[in-house]
C-alpha cells in the first residue's frame, strides 16, 4: 500500500520559481542541486590537486595560475584537497546526488519520506561548503593539519600557525556531518517504508541496497568523530586538555575516534559507486547480475565488518603492538565480501552480450581500477607490510585507486546512464567514449608512478623530495604523474562541453533508451511531480534480462505476469 | 621485482618484512592478473554480436554460486596465511626487543631529530648525557635500543633501509630497536605530517665499524670535556 | 523454464518494516547516531580513568547532592512526559498541556541547578581548562545541557501544538517522538551521573 497522497503535491506547478527550483523539496531537484554543488567543489578539489602535482614535479617553479607556493601553504592545500574531495565532492555526489535522485524512483515512491528535511540537508551542505571556502580566506589560511587533523598538530594553533582556519574546518565538517545525518535518516526511512506494493527487500535494485548500507554505516560511525570534533574545538578554544599531553591528554584518543569513523567512511563512499556499476552493467550486458543475494549479504557483511578494522590505520601509531595482529585479521576478513562482489560482477559479464556504451565503459573501467585498489590494500592491511608502506605514497596511490574509481568512473557511468532520465535528452556517446579512454589513460598514468614513489620509501604530504638523497631518483616519477594529471584535467573538457550542450541541444530522449528494467525507466523523461501518476506494482527483481522464450530481452519490474505469459505464448 | 624500487635492506628484521611484502605481491598479483584477465576476456568475448543473445544465468543455484564462493574462500585462506607470516615479522620488530647495552633517547621535534647518548657514566637521564643533532652514530652488528620521544606534535621515525617505522607521540616514550648489518649512512625521514617543516625533517643513521664507532664515541661522547659542549 | 524465474507475489503481502511509521523510524535512527556521540565521549572518559588511575581528587569537588537531585528531576520529567503521551492518547488536551508544561518546567529546573553548579565550580577555580577530569565534566555535561535545551524547545513546540486545533492522531505521534528524544536525554544523564559524580 502506497503512502497517502500529500495534498501539497498537486500545488507544485503553482509554486514560484524560488520554491520550485531553489528551496525545492522535490528529491529530483535536490539530487541535481547536490550534483551541481559537488561539481563546483570538485573544481576547488581539482585545482588543489593541480597545485600539489605541479609543486611536486617542478618544485623550483611557480605554479601557473596560482603563484609560488611555500611549504606551509602546501600543507594547507593538501588538507583542503583531501577534505573537499571526501566530504564535499564524493559524498554529496554519490549519496546526495544519485541517492536522492534515484532512491524514491527505484522503490516506487513519489518522494523521500521527509521532503523538507531533505531540502534542509542540502542547504546545510551548502552552508558547510561556504564555511569551508570561507576558511580559505582566514588570516593564517585554512586548516593545514591534513584531512585527518591529527593532534596535537591540529589541537594547538602554535604548531601550524593556523587559528581561525582550523576552527572553521571543524565547523564545516560538523555541518557536513549534520547534513548527511539528515540525509541518511531520509534514505533509510524511505527505502524501508515507502516501497511500492510488491517491492520486497530482495527485489530492490542493488544501488538502493548500497545506499541504505552506506547510510546506516555513516549514521553509526560518525558519532565518535562528532564527539572528537567537539573535544578538539573545546581544546582549541576553552583550554580543555582532551588531547594535550602536557596536561594528561592523549593524542592517540583522537586517532581512535577519527579512524573509528574514518574507515567505515571509505565504504560509505565506495558502496554507492559500486552500486552504480551494478546498475549499469546488467543493462549493457543484457544479463542478470550474478548472485544478487550473495551481493546483498556481502554488502551487509562488509558494512558490519567495517566497524572493527579501524586500527589498521594505526599499526605504527604507538598503540599497544599486541593489537596489530587482531586488526590485521579483521582487515583481511573484510576483503572476502569485497572479493565476492567483484567476482560476481565479473561473472555477470561471462556469456553476456555487451554493448560498450560510454556508461558501460566507465563502469567496467571503474571496476578494473577498483580491483587494483582493492588488492593493494592487502599490503596495508597486513601489519608487517604496513610497517614499510604506512605513511608513504603507496597509501596515496592505494586510496586513489579505490576512492577515485568509485567516485569518478562510477559517477560518470551514472551520469551518462541516467542523463536521459534527468534531462530528457541524450548525451553524445562518441564524446563520452573519448572522455572515458582519455580519463582512463591519464588516471593510471598519475597513480601507477605514485605506487613506485611509495615503494621507493617517500613519505606522504611532503612539499618536495630534494631533502633526501634516497628519494631524489624518484623525481621523474612525479613529473610523469603531473604530466598525466594535466592530461586528466584536459580530458574533462569534452565532457563539460558534452554535458552543457546536451542539456539544451541534445537529442530528445525516449522514455527508456537503454531498455532497462528498474522503475525510473517506466516514467516519462523528464520526470513529473508526483513521480508515479499511478502507484506502481512490482512483480520481480530488476535484473531479468535475456529471459528465454520472451519476445524482448528485458522484462521491467512492473510488467504484470499475465502480459508476460501472453508475450511468451505469442512466440 | 620490487627490490629495484625499495632501498636495500640492511637490518636484521628487515628481511622478514620484505618476505611478507613479496608474499603479498605474489598472492595478490596472481588474483589481480586473474581478475583483470577474466574481466578483459569476458568483455571482449561477450561483445554484442547479433543475433546471439546473452545467456540467462542468475548465479543463484549452488553449482553456480560455488564459482564465486570457492575463490573467495581461497582468498580468505591465503589472507590468513599472509597474516600468520606477517605476525612473525611484526613481532620481530615490534614486540621482541633484544637486550643491549646501547640505549639511545631519540627526540623528535619541529623540525629535526636529536639523539641523546648516555655519557661517561653509561646511564641515560643523567646530567652527563650527550645530545647530538640530526646524525645518529652506531656500531654495526649490535642491537641498538631506542626510546622515542616528541617535544611537540606526532612525528614518525622512518628508516627505509632498516624497514623501521615508528610514530613518535608526545607524552609517551615509545621503545624501538634495530641491528644494522652493513656500515653506511642511512637516511631518516619523518613520515607523519608535523607542520611546515615536515618535508625537510631529515636525519641520518651512520653505521660504523666497531673501531670507527669506538673512536667516534671517544671523541664526541665519552670525553668528559664534551659533556658540557653538547650541541643543543 | 517459466517466463521470468520469479514467482508472482501475493497481492496482500505483509512487510513488517513498512508498518513502522516513517517518523518513528527516523527518530530511532537519529537517536542511534546520538548514542554514538555520547558513547564516544563516555568511552574516552572511561579509558582515561584507567590510564590515569581515576580522578578521585578532582571528582571530589563535584557536589553529588546536586547531581542526585537533578537525576530525580529528570526521571520525574520523563514520567510527566509519559503522562503527556497518555493524555494525548486519551484525547485530554488540558492534561496534555499540563504535563508538557510540567516537563518543560522540570527541564528548566535541571538547567538552573546545573548553572548553579557551574557557577560554584568557577568560584572554586575549576574551569574546563583545569585538567582532564574537568575537561570531561564540562564537556559532557555541557553537551548534555545543550541537548536538554533542544528538548525544551521541542516540548515548547508540542505545547503550542496542543493549544491549536491539530488532529489527535498528529499530536499523539509528535508527542511520542518528542518523548523518545526526551527519554534519550534522560538516559544519557543516567550514565553521566554515576561516571562523573559517584567515582
Amino acid at each position: 500500500m502506497n503512502i497517502a497522497i500529500k495534498p501539497h503535491e498537486h500545488e507544485q506547478h503553482q509554486l514560484g520559481f524560488v520554491r520550485r527550483y531553489i528551496f525545492s523539496t522535490d528529491h529530483k531537484v535536490i539530487g541535481k542541486q547536490y550534483m551541481a554543488l559537488s561539481a563546483l567543489m570538485a573544481i576547488i578539489g581539482g585545482f588543489s590537486a593541480y597545485i600539489i602535482r605541479w609543486q611536486l614535479a617542478w618544485p623550483e617553479s611557480s605554479v601557473p595560475g596560482w603563484g609560488p607556493i611555500g611549504p606551509d601553504q602546501y600543507n594547507a592545500i593538501v588538507t583542503m584537497h583531501g577534505t573537499v574531495m571526501v566530504f564535499f565532492v564524493a559524498m554529496p555526489f554519490l549519496l546526495g546526488g544519485f541517492g536522492n535522485f534515484l532512491i524514491p524512483l527505484m522503490v516506487g515512491a513519489d518522494d523521500m519520506a521527509f521532503p523538507r528535511l531533505n531540502a534542509m540537508s542540502f542547504w546545510t551542505q551548502c552552508v558547510a561548503s561556504l564555511v569551508l571556502i570561507a576558511s580559505m580566506f582566514a588570516p593564517e589560511g585554512p586548516a593545514a593539519a591534513g584531512w585527518t587533523a591529527y593532534v596535537p598538530l591540529s589541537d594547538n594553533p602554535i604548531y601550524t600557525g593556523v587559528y581561525l582556519g582550523q576552527d572553521l574546518w571543524i565547523l564545516a565538517s560538523a555541518l557536513e556531518f549534520a547534513s548527511f545525518l539528515m540525509g541518511g535518516v531520509n534514505f533509510v526511512t524511505t527505502a524501508l517504508n515507502l516501497r511500492a506494493s510488491g517491492m520486497t527487500l530482495m527485489r530492490l535494485p542493488l544501488f538502493v541496497w548500497m545506499e541504505i548500507t552506506a547510510a546506516v554505516v555513516f549514521l553509526l560511525s560518525v558519532g565518535p568523530l562528532i564527539a572528537a570534533a567537539i573535544m578538539l574545538l573545546l581544546d582549541r578554544r576553552l583550554g580543555t586538555s582532551f588531547f594535550r599531553p602536557d596536561k594528561g591528554g592523549d593524542p592517540l584518543l583522537w586517532e581512535h575516534l577519527f579512524w573509528f569513523f574514518g574507515h567505515p567512511e571509505v565504504y560509505v563512499v565506495a558502496l554507492p559507486g559500486v552500486g552504480i556499476m551494478l546498475e549499469v552493467m546488467p543493462v549493457f550486458a543484457r544479463k542478470p547480475i550474478f548472485g544478487y543475494k550473495m551481493i546483498v549479504y556481502s554488502t551487509i557483511a562488509a558494512g558490519l565488518l567495517s566497524f572493527i578494522v579501524w586500527a589498521h590505520h594505526m599499526f605504527v601509531s604507538g598503540m599497544d603492538p599486541r593489537l596489530a595482529t587482531p586488526f590485521s585479521i579483521t582487515t583481511i576478513m573484510i576483503s572476502v565480501p569485497f572479493a565476492i562482489i567483484v567476482f560476481a560482477m565479473i561473472a555477470t559479464l561471462w556469456r553476456s552480450s555487451i554493448r560498450f556504451s560510454a556508461a558501460m565503459l566507465f563502469a567496467l573501467g571503474g571496476l578494473a581500477s577498483f580491483i587494483l585498489g582493492g588488492v593493494t590494500g592487502i599490503f596495508l592491511g597486513s601489519q608487517a607490510s604496513d610497517i614499510y608502506m604506512h605513511g608513504t605514497y603507496f597509501v596515496v596511490a592505494h586510496f586513489h585507486y579505490t576512492m577515485f574509481p568509485v567516485t569518478f568512473f562510477g559517477g560518470f557511468a551514472g551520469l551518462y546512464f541516467w542523463f536521459p532520465k534527468m534531462f530528457g535528452r541524450a548525451m553524445n556517446e562518441l564524446w563520452g567514449k573519448v572522455h572515458f579512454w582519455l580519463s582512463s589513460l591519464f588516471f593510471n598514468g598519475i597513480f601507477i608512478p605514485l605506487f613506485l614513489v611509495g615503494i621507493g620509501g617517500s613519505p606522504r604530504r611532503i612539499y618536495e623530495l630534494s631533502s633526501y638523497d634516497m628519494l631524489k631518483p624518484l623525481q621523474p616519477l612525479h613529473v610523469i604523474a603531473t604530466v598525466c594529471a594535466l592530461g586528466l584535467f584536459a580530458a574533462q573538457i569534452p565532457f563539460i562541453v558534452n554535458l552543457f550542450y546536451s542539456m539544451v541541444r541534445g537529442k530528445v530522449a525516449e522514455k527508456n533508451p537503454w531498455h532497462a528494467n528498474t522503475l525510473e525507466w517506466t516514467l516519462d523523461s523528464p520526470l513529473h511531480h508526483p513521480n508515479f501518476p499511478v502507484p506502481p506494482r512490482v512483480y520481480r527483481d530488476p535484473y531479468e534480462y535475456s529471459v528465454p522464450n520472451l519476445s524482448e530481452d528485458w522484462l521491467p519490474q512492473d510488467q504484470p505476469p499475465s502480459l508476460v505469459e501472453a508475450a511468451t505464448a505469442a512466440r | 621485482m620490487l627490490s629495484g624500487w625499495m632501498p636495500p635492506n640492511v637490518s636484521t628484521f628487515g628481511g622478514q618484512i620484505d618476505s611478507v611484502v613479496y608474499l603479498i605481491l605474489y598472492i595478490v598479483g596472481f588474483f589481480f592478473l586473474l581478475a583483470e584477465g577474466l574481466l578483459i576476456y569476458f568483455s571482449i568475448s561477450s561483445r554484442r554480436r547479433a543475433p546471439r543473445q546473452a545467456h540467462y544465468n542468475r548465479g543463484e543455484r549452488p553449482r553456480e554460486a560455488v564459482w564465486i564462493l570457492v575463490p573467495a574462500l581461497v582468498v580468505l585462506g591465503l589472507d590468513l596465511g599472509i597474516d600468520s607470516a606477517g605476525h612473525h615479522a611484526w613481532e620481530l620488530e615490534k614486540s621482541i626487543r633484544p637486550p643491549s647495552t646501547i640505549e639511545i633517547k631519540v627526540t623528535a621535534k619541529q623540525f629535526n631529530w636529536e639523539f641523546t647518548y648516555a655519557g661517561p657514566d653509561g646511564k641515560l637521564g643523567t646530567p652527563d648525557d650527550v645530545t647530538v643533532e640530526n646524525d645518529l652514530h652506531v656500531p654495526v652488528g649490535q642491537v641498538i635500543r631506542l626510546s622515542l620521544n616528541s617535544e611537540d606534535v606526532i612525528h614518525s621515525m622512518w628508516v627505509p633501509n632498516f624497514r623501521l617505522k615508528q610514530d613518535v607521540v608526545p607524552g609517551r616514550a615509545i621503545p624501538a630497536w634495530f641491528e644494522a648489518t652493513k656500515p653506511g649512512t642511512y637516511e631518516i625521514a619523518c613520515s607523519e605530517l608535523c607542520g611546515f617543516g615536515h618535508y625537510s625533517m631529515r636525519g641520518s643513521i651512520i653505521v660504523q665499524t666497531a673501531d670507527q664507532h669506538a673512536k667516534w664515541m671517544n671523541d664526541n661522547v665519552l670525553h668528559a670535556a664534551n659533556t658540557s659542549a653538547s650541541a643543543k | 523454464m517459466a517466463a521470468g524465474a520469479q514467482s508472482v507475489s501475493a497481492i496482500a503481502e505483509t512487510d513488517h518494516l513498512r508498518e513502522i511509521p516513517a517518523g518513528k523510524m527516523a527518530v530511532w535512527i537519529f537517536l542511534a547516531s546520538e548514542i554514538l556521540v555520547f558513547g564516544g565521549l563516555i568511552t574516552g572518559f572511561v579509558l582515561y580513568q584507567f590510564a590515569h588511575g581515576g580522578f578521585a581528587a578532582d571528582a571530589a569537588h563535584v557536589k553529588w547532592r546536586f547531581g542526585a537531585f537533578n537525576t530525580l528531576v529528570l526521571v520525574t520529567s520523563s514520567m510527566t512526559m509519559i503522562m503527556a503521551l497518555a493524555s494525548a492518547r486519551a484525547d485530554d488536551r488540558r492534561r496534555v498541556r499540563t504535563y508538557l508544561f510540567l516537563t518543560i518546567l522540570l527541564g528548566c529546573l535541571f538547567l538552573g541547578v546545573k548553572g548553579f553548579e557551574y557557577r560554584g565550580e568557577f568560584r572554586e577555580g575549576f574551569y574546563p581548562s583545569s585538567g582532564m577530569f574537568w575537561s570531561f565534566y564540562f564537556g559532557m555535561t555541557g553537551l548534555h545541557a545543550m541537548h536538554m535545551m533542544g528538548g525544551i524547545v521541542i516540548n515548547l513546540m508540542l505545547l503550542i501544538a496542543a493549544t491549536r486545533n491539530v488532529s489527535s492522531e498528529f499530536l499523539q505521534r509528535r508527542i511520542e517522538y518528542g518523548g523518545l528524544y526526551w527519554h534519550f536525554v534522560d538516559v544519557v544523564w543516567i550514565f553521566l551521573f554515576p561516571l562523573l559524580y559517584l567515582t
